[in-house]
């Protein structure tokens, strides 16, 4: 039994290393907020969500499958966190559950084994009872499947199982072994047996004739004849034992795996709910396949992070249309908005690529095979010959995974060199389409944060500042 | 042929139970140690101390061998011996046992691993390519005894009555202090339905809950009640079980448990040979005479010593010798901690060794089969008494002089060392003139070296330094005449201490 939130068909591995380069997309993203908005203040949600959201898809159909079932979530966010809590209190439940570390036997594993499943079958039963009642409501996939498998599964006649295995391992009438003969006569292969017919009443009848069986009983002073006695019931109950205690390790993990899929778009109700608490436009994005035409235009895409930071106000959106372009070049004066609007368009290719809405009011993209980040690092200051050193470094492990699809953002990269070289690295450019985007300043300096299609302003930048005030002095001093 | 052992031909002379007075001078009790580890139940040792008086006695082991060297063989002898010895395993069991039923189960399963053995071994030892004389009679013998009524009864009970058992399933009624003990009627397994019935979790592996039981293989009054309770429940099969016991109960054939042990002196023998060989060391068939004196050895080495630096990983030096014409006696000297002492010792082991039928150290080999073999080598205990130290040297060797005939080995290590130069040349001379006389194989390792050039009969042999480094030993015996003059030079120019060097530094 699987919950099948997150892929069609497939387990969502919650345990699986961040890829690499997440940390460097983490710190240069601000990704930390997004986390923190979608936990609420819990760490397990956090977890969640940095794995789901740097563990990016890379199908068109993927994507729409937690499309979907976002879009349910969205529209029965109280049926989607009464599940989660079923979830969360099965396995915070089953941690309260002593099991002795010490005491390994037959019976303290069935006991231990009994309550965990005695909590699980009430959580199951709850689980069902939100399918039945809400299961008409979802239209998604991914929830469709999950309550018809709640349905299939969890039936009456399962409970009835269930109840009747409790009921029958508590062994109050005895407890019935078969075994072998082992080397030297000793018995082996003992294996708990459902009672038969036949055996029905053969206690009453001691004295009378068994015709099937022969009875011995212990002498009630004869102690190491009960030892034994307890130790020939404690192999028959064994694998039976250890049998429950696996299905309930088991259950235990169907519930983790609910916990964390679940957690996921909890997650993401979390975040919606921060975001239209401060107004913010959100949508659901066009995914564009990987291996199809370059596409990148939005309406109103703003940071996310910087929303959820403000206290109150909302974070300017940016409009652009990109489509058949693989370079967008950012240009404009300090503080005018080109950082926020670089993270803008990563966080919103990150969401885009875990199945999440997107803050902006329309975005369509096409799918990267990957998001690298090169930002200027601020702690390495002091040594610039270092510096760039550490840049290059970054910039090859950028180049040994980048693939063909992939998107690199660089955000004042190589700032650190000095003017002629930075600009010669800016003249190299290759052929191609590109965007040229400027961020606004209005007369007089007043910054808007919006930033508008145009080419680079050549006044103060690179080469040509350096020739006009170095090179004219270097000539009149030449001259002189 | 008839088979009477896989180590001896018909005309063997009985096991000797005691180590050869020369065993630990040429520390071959450490050699025998090393083999028989992790075989003790064999008792091999008095196989290695029981010297073969011919040459064809030799062949026969020597043929053996050859056979066991193919590993099919010896992977088969290995299958039998592991199976031989769960079989004495389970009489042990059986004898131990409290409970007549425990005894008589154990009984069966040893009796049933015999038939075991001996079938295997029979179908194995049919299809193999066997060369030698000994293997050859020893499968006729087997595949007759395997085809014998008294074997295909054994057999044939053994496994039915195994069956049986096996096949038997019960079940325990366990309520309070009463159990009842029933036929198993295919009642359900409980614990697959609870696996079943939550199945549908299964996410992926998960731990084992199992707990652990002891494991004794006593039972006690319950079980042993049980046990009774199960054979009421089957008194045929238990009937059975009784009469097995009473009706087998010396089942095993002598020639085929002899074979068992026996054939553990070679496997015992190739392992330690294995060892040595994967370090690099060769070890090879040697052609043994009883007439021709004439012996020569190729790449040879101490195997005592060997196997111990081969266990520290370091290498092993290989010496070659041989007497030619005339020649007997083997003259070592040079410097000392050389390998003198290790060479007086190889060349024992390498006789002793050939006596056994076993493979020798070395890359070839001709050998001489002694009738008997004496070493006289320093003792310690006398070390205050130099007199009475000469005086037990002469004794001891004229006790050896006096036993000695003309096809026997003598080897002296460092005799004479407590007397003046000129005594020993003396009495050295003497002796080893005797031995000439006696037309004895020896080896006469000595600082004295005017023993070297007695005549035709001695060799000179001495140890050799590096050149340029005299401190520095090759472990190298070679045929060289002595000289212990050159050495003394060498140590000295090294340290400049030569005439002229001297000379030179010590000017007014």
């Amino acid at each position: 039994m699987k919950a099948f939130l997150m892929y069609p068909g497939q387990d969502f591995d919650a345990e699986a290393d961040l890829p690499a380069g997440a940390q460097a997309l983490i710190e240069d993203l601000g990704l930390q907020t997004l986390f923190g908005a979608m936990s609420g203040g819990d760490e397990f949600l956090y977890a969640v969500a940095e794995r789901a959201v740097l563990t990016s898809l890379d199908e068109p159909e993927a994507v729409r499958y937690r499309q979907h079932a976002l879009r349910d979530c969205l529209d029965q966010a109280q049926t989607v966190r009464e599940m989660y809590q079923v979830a969360v209190d099965a396995v915070l439940g089953s941690k309260k559950i002593y099991r002795g570390i010490f005491t390994q036997s037959p019976d303290a594993t069935l006991r231990w084994a009994m309550e965990m499943l005695q909590l699980f079958t009430g959580l199951l039963h709850r689980l069902r009872e939100i399918a039945d009642t809400n299961a008409a409501s979802f239209q998604s996939q991914a929830f469709c499947t999950l309550f018809q498998t709640l349905a299939a599964e969890l039936g009456d006649d399962f409970f009835a199982a269930v109840d009747e295995h409790l009921s029958q391992l508590r062994f109050r009438g005895g407890v019935l072994v078969s075994a072998r003969l082992g080397k030297g006569s000793k018995g082996i292969r003992y294996v708990l047996r459902r009672p038969g017919e036949r055996r029905r009443g053969w206690l009453g009848r001691i004295t009378g004739k068994d015709s099937d069986g022969f009875t011995m009983r212990i002498a009630d002073r004869d102690e190491s004849g009960h030892r034994t006695l307890a130790e020939l019931r404690g192999r028959g109950i064994n694998l039976a034992a250890s049998a429950l205690a696996q299905s309930a390790d088991h259950m235990l993990s169907f519930f983790t795996m609910l916990r964390c899929e679940l957690g996921f778009y909890v997650g993401c109700l979390n975040a919606r709910d921060r975001l239209a608490e401060a107004g913010e436009p959100m949508c659901f994005p066009e995914p564009v396949p990987a291996d199809g035409p370059a596409r990148l235009s939005f309406h109103g895409l703003y940071d996310v992070c910087l929303s959820l930071r403000l206290d109150r106000g909302r974070a300017v959106g940016n409009d652009a249309g990109a489509d058949g372009k693989t370079l967008v070049i950012i240009t404009g004066a300090n503080q005018g908005g080109k950082s926020t609007f670089l993270r803008s368009v990563g966080l919103a290719q990150l969401m885009m690529q875990c199945g999440m809405f997107v803050g902006a009011e329309s975005f369509t993209d096409t799918l990267c095979t990957g998001l690298f980040t090169h930002y200027r690092r601020e702690e390495d200051a002091e040594m610039e010959s270092g510096k760039l050193d550490e840049e290059l470094a970054r910039m090859s492990e950028i180049a040994d995974r980048v693939t063909p699809g992939s998107i690199v953002l660089f955000n004042e990269s190589f700032a650190a060199t000095n003017e002629r070289e930075g600009s010669e690295i800016a003249r190299q450019r290759g052929s191609g389409e590109y965007l040229f985007l400027r961020a606004q300043r209005r007369e007089g300096g007043q910054r808007t944060f919006r930033l508008v299609e145009g080419e680079p302003e050549p006044t103060s930048y690179g080469l040509d500042l350096y020739q006009r005030i170095f090179g004219t002095q270097a000539q009149s001093a030449a001259t002189r | 042929m008839s088979f009477h052992s896989i180590l001896f031909d018909e005309t063997s002379a009985a096991v000797e139970h005691d180590q050869p007075s020369y065993f630990t001078d040429l520390n071959l009790d450490q050699v025998v140690t090393a083999i028989a580890a992790g075989r003790g139940e064999y008792n091999l040792a008095p196989f290695f101390y029981t010297r073969l008086r011919t040459v064809s006695a030799i062949a026969y082991r020597q043929e053996v061998m050859r056979d066991l060297q193919d590993d099919a063989l010896s992977a088969c002898i290995a299958t039998f011996a592991r199976q031989m010895k769960a079989m004495r395993e389970h009489l042990r069991q059986s004898k131990s046992m409290h409970y007549q039923r425990q005894k008589q189960h154990w009984f069966l399963d040893a009796a049933a691993t015999y038939c075991d053995a001996v079938t295997t071994l029979g179908a194995d030892l049919a299809d193999a390519e066997l060369g030698s004389r000994g293997f050859c009679a020893f499968r006729d013998h087997l595949a007759s005894y395997a085809k014998s009524e008294a074997f295909t009864t054994l057999a044939t009970e053994a496994n039915r009555l195994r069956g049986q058992l096996a096949a038997i399933q019960y079940c325990l009624d366990i309520s309070g202090n009463r159990i009842r003990v029933t036929k198993y009627d295919r009642e359900v397994d409980y614990s697959a339905e609870v696996l079943d019935t939550f199945a549908k979790f299964k996410q992926g592996a998960v731990k084992s809950y199992g707990s652990k039981f002891p494991d004794l293989a006593e039972m006690d009054h319950v079980e042993a009640g049980i046990l009774d309770l199960v054979a009421k429940l089957h008194p045929d099969v238990f009937a059975s079980l009784d009469e097995f016991a009473d009706t087998h109960n010396e089942f095993l054939d002598r020639t085929v448990t002899a074979f068992d042990r026996e054939v553990q002196f070679y496997t015992a023998y190739l392992e330690f040979a294995g060892q040595l060989g994967q370090a690099g060391l060769g070890f090879c068939y040697p052609q043994v005479s009883a007439e021709s004196k004439e012996i020569s050895v190729s790449g040879t080495f101490d195997v005592a010593l060997a196997n111990k630096l081969v266990s520290q990983h370091q290498p092993v030096v290989c010496n070659d010798f041989f007497l030619r014409g005339p020649e007997r006696i083997l003259v070592v000297s040079g410097p000392n901690q050389g390998g003198k002492t290790t060479f007086a010792r190889t060349f024992g082991q390498l006789h002793h060794l050939a006596s056994l039928g076993l493979l020798v150290p070395g890359t070839q080999a001709q050998l001489f089969l002694f009738d008997r073999l004496f070493t006289h080598f320093e003792r310690g205990e006398n070390l205050q008494d130099l007199r009475g130290k000469l005086e037990d040297d002469l004794t001891r060797i004229h006790g050896i002089l006096g036993q000695a005939t003309a096809s026997s080995i003598v080897i002296m290590n460092e005799i004479l060392t407590s007397t003046t130069l000129q005594d020993a040349v003396f009495l050295g001379t003497r002796v080893l003139e005797q031995i000439i006389d006696l037309d004895l194989l020896c080896v006469c390792v000595t600082f004295v070296d005017e023993l070297a050039s007695l005549g035709p009969a001695t060799v000179s042999m001495t140890s050799t330094v590096v050149p340029q480094n005299p401190a520095e030993r090759t472990y190298r015996i070679v045929r060289k005449p002595a000289d212990g003059l050159a050495y003394a030079l060498a140590i000295a120019e090294k340290y400049r201490l030569t005439y002229r060097a001297l000379r030179e530094r010590v000017r007014p």
